[in-house]
């Protein structure tokens, strides 16, 4: 009797313990984690173009060298994760980037060369992704925020969903809008007569904008400063960008995946810049004018392949066509070679050819009679090639301290057929 | 314009098909496919890369990197 009163109360006891209600919420002893710091990102790169080509001075190639440009530009991203009640993960990330530039062109600004020739551009990043490994869900929200001399600001808002399925495909949806408030930085022959202020031409007042945004008022006569160095606000005008961005990945064997990105991106608004000239066939020059509204739809195709057991092809090819008439296509392929399973050399090699935008002429074709029209060599008809190679180096001890997990560096060397060269170097920490 | 979004549309369509017949892949088969160099995306370090190249051609997108935003960006 004795133990049949025991062997009840201890199945009461288990019945009790199996219908009762975890103090944590969840059976299987899981509690949630604040959000804590992950990683820490950091991406420096040391870019240096040749050319003698630049939309500023309409495509002329009597300036030699004047569209050469040097980028130091530097990104960090901080990570931190943490797991909810439900068991989501939540990733917060913070970026925060800043590149500083010269620009042979920006000086021609001013017809005589005079304007600063550098410039400074800062741009942070949030961004929070909310992920159920359960469910295979995701679900991510960011802004972005960007200032140069050039515009007053860019806005950007992204929201994305992901799903994936029980094949091993993921797929996923992105909307992206960017927002932007354009300087009206116009070539300083071009700069209007403030006649509201003056009431002869003697004492007119002629407000000059050097390529940094900074403005300045001067005597249209003797071009003496007024007032020291006044800074009226420049007129703005806006561009907007909105994409909406479809991809499906998907696990094609146990060495192969591969991914099909679609992108629809609708711009609007003010999408010359005001500062890029072009010079007629009568040698008067003008400033560069574009339609207000442009469709682009490209769509990218990735395919990965594992070799062996060292060998990986990555293999990328896009085709892209707008309303303004350009059509592209890219091939890029990169084969890393593990030399151990945490270090790898990567050479690449990239092709791209372009048609030109129907509003595209070199320097003296353009008529008086056209509606639109640009010199700005990025929508010329041409062809371009990019090789070289990277380290990557991800030992799981770190890299001399424990802190560094992941060291990547990269060379690339750019030749366009319109006589654009560009080297560019790129470094990536990784600290955990 | 009007040709060439039929084409990408069907193109696209016939990708997501192509790719969705594939064989199963289990967990434990995924040794290769989770190695880190397997990514179907761009490196960190590729940033900038991209970043000028939407500067000095005149097509972007489809690549994960940005399709417009701040100057240049034709």
């Amino acid at each position: 009797m004795k133990k049949l009163s025991l062997s009840v109360i201890g199945m009461y006891l288990m019945m009790a313990q199996a219908f009762s209600q975890d103090p944590s919420g969840d059976s299987t002893g899981y509690k949630p984690k604040k959000l804590k710091l992950d990683e820490v990102n950091l991406v420096s790169s040391y870019y240096d173009q040749t050319a003698d080509k630049s939309a500023v001075m309409g495509g002329r190639t009597d300036y030699k060298g004047n569209g050469d440009v040097t980028d130091f530009a530097n990104g960090l991203d901080v990570t931190f994760i943490g797991w909810d009640k439900k068991k989501r993960k939540n990733t917060l990330t913070f970026g925060l980037g800043a590149d500083y530039h010269t620009a042979a062109s920006q000086a021609y600004v001013d017809s005589n060369g005079t304007s600063r020739n550098y410039g400074t551009r800062i741009y942070p990043t949030l961004n929070w992704t909310r992920e159920n490994e359960q469910k295979g869900t995701s679900f991510d929200l960011g802004a972005y925020y960007s200032a140069e001399h050039n515009y007053y600001h860019s806005i950007g808002l992204n929201a994305a969903v992901s799903k994936k399925n029980k094949r091993n495909g993921e797929f996923s949806l992105k909307l992206v809008g960017y927002f932007d408030q354009i300087k009206m930085i116009y070539p300083s022959e071009f700069i209007p007569v403030d006649s509201a202020k003056n009431t002869s031409s003697a004492d007119s007042i002629v407000y000059i904008t050097t390529a940094s945004g900074n403005v300045q008022a001067l005597k249209y006569n003797n071009g003496q400063l007024v007032g020291g160095n006044s800074k009226p606000e420049l007129p703005s005008k806006s561009r907007n960008t909105l994409t909406a961005s479809f991809s499906f990945s998907q696990i094609i064997n146990q060495r192969m995946q591969g991914s099909v990105e679609l992108d629809m991106v609708y711009m609007s608004g003010y999408l010359g810049l005001p500062f890029h000239r072009v010079f007629y066939n009568t040698g008067k020059d003008t400033i560069e004018n574009l339609p207000s509204q442009r469709f682009k739809l490209p769509i990218g195709f990735r395919l990965n392949y594992f070799l062996g057991d060292n060998i990986i092809l990555r293999s990328y090819y896009r085709f892209y066509a707008d309303s303004w008439g350009l059509v592209s296509n890219t091939f890029n392929l990169e084969v890393p070679v593990k030399i151990t399973p945490f270090f790898s050399i990567s050479p690449f090699y990239r092709f791209y050819m372009q048609t030109a935008a129907r509003y595209f002429a070199p320097y003296m074709v353009h008529t008086i009679q056209e509606q639109y029209f640009t010199s700005n060599y990025a929508l010329a008809d041409f062809r371009s090639n990019l090789f070289g190679a990277g380290i990557r180096l991800a030992p799981p001890r770190g890299i001399l301290t424990n802190g560094l997990r992941i060291l990547e560096l990269r060379y690339g060397h750019y030749m366009q057929t319109t006589d654009l060269n560009s080297n560019i170097i790129s470094l990536n920490l990784v600290f955990k | 314009m009007q040709n060439h979004s039929v084409k990408i549309y069907s193109i696209a369509l016939l990708a997501l098909l192509s790719l969705a017949s594939c064989v199963q892949v289990k967990e434990y088969q995924k040794s290769r496919i989770n190695d880190s160099e397997m990514t179907l995306s761009n490196r960190h370090v590729e940033k900038n890369e991209l970043n000028a190249e939407s500067y000095r051609e005149g097509s972007s997108g489809a690549n994960g990197g940005k399709t417009g935003g701040g100057c240049g960006c034709n």
